[in-house]
């Protein structure tokens, strides 16, 4: 702990910590979220030209060890979030894949950042669920020292500050893509912000879908959305659009029955940020496959 | 070159001890009380947005009283502290016995600066209990860098003793949230009432402020009571 009375006093997390702890930012100096340029690294960087290229020819060539490496990374898959009359949805399956192995079937791709927003993470999953606790701790960083919290479109800036400074890691391809939803109470409504690879931040007034069953998601919301649907009418919705994905999509997972394993749903309104418990989603689900089947 | 004039080091403990001393005794009181759900913190002050008791961590809060920057200076330096431990390991290992040790040696190095003024402070670090097989935490820390474990009720600022005193007769164990902040109320206001006669100190929402570590609540326990709770807690 550094008391620091007279010294330079900061309500932003992540600059106290390129200050005070750096090495928590850095994956030996490739400079996640932090500023540290990345390293010469030719080997590695052929490595992967290399790769690239040849996948673009559709060529087959011998893996490279780096190739390797990433094959052995967990890839989150698809999250969405869709605004709906009193709020907004933000959702996400459960599966992560390596290469091409289910590497983790439950994990977690949607996370409270604070009582009225939530952010959910596509990409790497490693450095995504990192920036998503880095995320939380920084808006209630923020909130503790200032006595209030932040506006919701200053959590989205912030948002974005931090995927720009992963964009070392993006242009070796780990990527990191996050979705972040909330509730305005200036506003009175739901708000998306959606993010490119590089910390482009884009406002999304009604639904929007990311990760590798994104598209697939994107559809069906597309079809079936409609701005003033109810919270249960929106959940609806929102589970037929993950179905879709996990139907199209071979990396994304869907409602498993066997091991009770489902979508991540949670819904921010005007009285904060709730969990659909899984009992609510299994339901859905079977509703959702009574309706297909007939 | 004349010599320099020689202070004894003992001089030099005492003068220091007096001066923070004078400024915590011009100080406004915290009363912080052990009630049924958890930790009730409450603070004389009239202001609505400059506040004597604040959330550090999940399960942490500091009530304070002294000299605003001194104490705000280290209200920083805890949530920082705090928050770069939990980021670094694990939300679980932030507890306040390290952050008190952390405060104890901050406070005592200042202290025994040769060319420094003491920290004009006394601190209260509270951290509610995990679950009902462990116990809440209060600390109380001084001037000096000294710390001590309380239980139950503890006071601090200028007339600490004598509140004391009164919660001594008047406290009892399990009292209910209400319950907890009209024996505080009570108690200010018999204390003001004991400087005053004349003049019948009434405490309402406006003159305190208070907030509760509730282990009913989710991960972050710490929550301020907001002038309409209160005031339907006082006017009860």
């Amino acid at each position: 702990m550094v008391f620091s009375g007279s010294d330079h006093r900061t309500s932003d997390f992540l600059e106290l910590l390129q200050k005070e702890r750096p090495e928590l930012l850095s994956r030996s100096g490739t400079g996640a979220f932090g500023t540290t340029p990345l390293p010469d690294s030719p080997a590695a960087s052929a490595d992967f030209r290399a790769f690239r290229y040849a996948e673009l020819k559709g060529q087959r060539v011998p893996t490279p060890s780096l190739m390797d490496l990433y094959d052995s990374l967990l890839e989150g898959t698809t999250i969405l979030a869709a605004v709906y009359n009193e709020g907004v949805i933000i959702a996400g399956d459960r599966q992560a894949t390596a290469g091409f192995q289910v590497g983790e079937r439950r994990i977690r791709k949607v996370y409270e950042v604070d009582t009225y927003s939530a952010i959910a993470i596509a990409g790497v999953a490693g450095p995504a669920m990192e920036m998503a606790k880095l995320f939380q701790v920084q808006v209630e960083f923020y909130e503790k020292i200032e006595g209030s919290p932040l506006s919701l479109e200053g959590k989205a800036n912030s948002l974005s500050n931090m995927v720009k400074s992963n964009l070392p890691m993006a242009l070796q391809g780990l990527v990191v893509v996050p979705i972040f939803a909330g509730y305005d109470l200036k506003r009175k409504q739901g708000k998306i912000f959606k993010y490119d690879a590089i910390g482009g931040q884009y406002e999304e007034s009604e639904y929007y879908a990311t990760g590798s069953g994104g598209k697939d998601a994107q559809a069906t919301l597309k079809k079936l959305y409609s701005p003033d649907m109810s919270r249960d009418g929106a959940l609806k919705v929102v589970a037929e659009a993950l179905w879709d994905a996990a139907d199209e999509d071979v990396a994304t997972g869907g409602p498993d029955f066997i091991r009770e394993i489902f979508p991540t749903i949670k819904v921010i309104d005007s009285t904060g940020i709730s969990d659909i418990p899984d009992e609510d989603v299994k339901t859905l689900y079977t509703e959702l496959l009574d309706r297909l089947r007939n | 070159m004349p010599a320099p004039y020689y202070v004894s080091p003992e001089q030099i403990m005492q003068e220091k001890e007096d001066f923070a001393r004078k400024g915590i005794e011009k100080a406004k009181e915290v009363i912080v009380l052990e009630y049924r759900d958890g930790i009730l913190m409450v603070a004389e002050n009239p202001l609505a947005t400059v506040f004597k008791i604040s959330e550090i961590y999940d399960r942490i809060a500091l009530a304070a009283t002294g000299l605003y920057p001194d104490y705000e200076a280290l209200r920083y330096a805890g949530i920082q502290g705090a928050e770069i431990k939990g980021f670094t390991f694990n939300r679980e290992d932030v507890t306040a016995r390290w952050l008190a040790n952390q405060y104890s040696q901050q406070i005592g190095a200042i202290y025994r600066q040769p060319d420094m003024k003491p920290l004009e402070v006394e601190l209260l670090l509270c951290e509610i209990r995990e679950d009902s097989s462990s116990n809440n935490r209060i600390y109380h820390l001084s001037f000096d860098g000294t710390f001590w474990e309380d239980n139950q009720y503890t006071v601090i600022g200028g007339r600490a003793d004598e509140i004391a005193g009164i919660l001594e007769n008047e406290y009892s164990d399990g009292l209910d949230l209400s319950g907890a902040v009209r024996l505080a109320a009570r108690t200010f206001e018999t204390i003001e009432a004991e400087a005053d006669e004349a003049e019948r100190y009434q405490v309402t929402a406006e003159t305190i402020e208070a907030a509760v570590l509730d282990e009913t609540l989710n991960r972050r326990k710490f929550k301020r009571l907001l002038p309409d709770e209160l005031s339907e807690i006082l006017s009860a």
